[in-house]
């Protein structure tokens, strides 16, 4: 099975977006990917428990990739690991990738069949494109 | 009488609520200054929760009281004050261990609350002098202590406590804040309450009021 990826963000729509955006580099490629965004309201937030069921829910066995806007994102993530079985948890890696180039590069990877760690690595050197391109 | 059980602890969280649902608008002024303006409506609607979870399921002991403020304040939060409040508890019902000797219960409490602190660090990565809820934490806990081991009663402790959180928490106001949506505004945080100390600190307060009159 590949990696399970998770986006976790303030935003439902900006979460929905990016993996939009990252399931149209894939066309017809399988990918266990979960959204945990926004408050109980639907609202701006994020809520650990809901990170906790989407790591659950994407996790088959071969690790997890998450991957989170800002702020209270990455709070709530590292307090979901505290919400998940011990077994799950030592499956889960928060990426400190950014949201949107970490996310298409992880996309890419485990669409592919590449393991957790590797998923990881090109989660982030999601920016190096980019700044290859414009010299940053 | 049981010191700490699970009434006494969800007496605590009532007024905690209380206290918030009654500052939020001045808890939502302080963040509106150097944070996003949602501080004081978004950890009343935690509390609420809170209260009314713990309405719908009466803990049988006092760690599963804990418990359950936690899980709430991490779903209906939203802002980062879900998960620091909410490790705060997670970590405190992890560390509560009353026993069956009341004489003991103010010294698990105090316990608790360290560790629940504690925990708030481990999150937030921050530590005292960051214009955080650890500026109230930090001295209460200290506070709490000191006044537990030189043998005062629970009542005088909580009350040395939340003198010391209070006072914390005016102290923040000259600080430059380095965590968080505050963090960049540099220098221009600074002549601010912050806000988070200022919740603290009614937590606090809350205890010494709730716990009145049990030890």
């Amino acid at each position: 099975m590949p990696v399970g990826l998770v986006v976790v963000s303030h935003s439902r729509a900006l979460a929905d977006a990016a993996v939009e955006l990252a399931r149209g580099m894939l066309p017809g490629r399988e990918l266990a990917v979960g959204v945990a965004a926004g408050d109980v309201d639907g609202g701006l937030g994020t809520d650990a428990t809901a990170i906790a069921d989407a790591i659950a829910a994407v996790d088959s066995g071969d690790g997890v990739v998450v991957l989170m806007d800002l702020g209270s994102a990455v709070l709530s993530a590292e307090t979901a690991l505290e919400l998940v079985d011990d077994d799950v948890r030592e499956r889960v890696v928060l990426s400190p990738a950014p949201l949107v180039e970490g996310l298409v590069g992880a996309a890419v990877t485990a669409a592919a069949g590449a393991d957790r760690d590797r998923v990881a690595a090109e989660a982030l050197r999601g920016l190096a494109p980019k700044q290859a391109h414009l010299g940053g | 009488m049981t010191v700490v059980d699970a009434a006494a602890l969800t007496a605590w969280v009532r007024e905690f609520a209380r206290l918030v649902h009654e500052q939020r608008d001045t808890l939502t002024q302080l963040d509106s200054a150097i944070g996003d303006a949602d501080h004081g409506a978004n950890l009343d609607r935690g509390m609420t929760a809170a209260v009314a979870a713990l309405e719908a399921t009466p803990p049988d002991d006092p760690a599963a009281a804990l418990k359950t403020v936690a899980t709430t304040l991490i779903k209906t939060v939203g802002g980062a004050s879900g998960p620091l409040y909410g490790t705060f508890f997670l970590r405190a019902a992890g560390a509560l261990d009353v026993g069956t000797d009341p004489t003991h219960h103010g010294r698990a409490l105090a316990a608790a609350l360290r560790a629940g602190y504690d925990g708030v660090i481990a999150r937030g990565k921050a530590e005292r002098g960051d214009k955080t809820m650890l500026d109230a934490l930090g001295p209460a806990c200290d506070a709490f202590d000191e006044a537990l081991a030189a043998g005062k009663a629970l009542d005088e402790a909580l009350g040395a406590a939340a003198e010391a959180a209070a006072q914390g928490r005016d102290a923040t106001e000259p600080l430059i804040a380095r965590k968080g949506r505050a963090s960049y505004l540099g220098e221009r945080s600074a002549g601010h309450l912050d806000p988070g100390a200022a919740s603290a600190a009614l937590l606090v307060e809350a205890a010494a009021t709730a716990l009145a009159g049990r030890g």
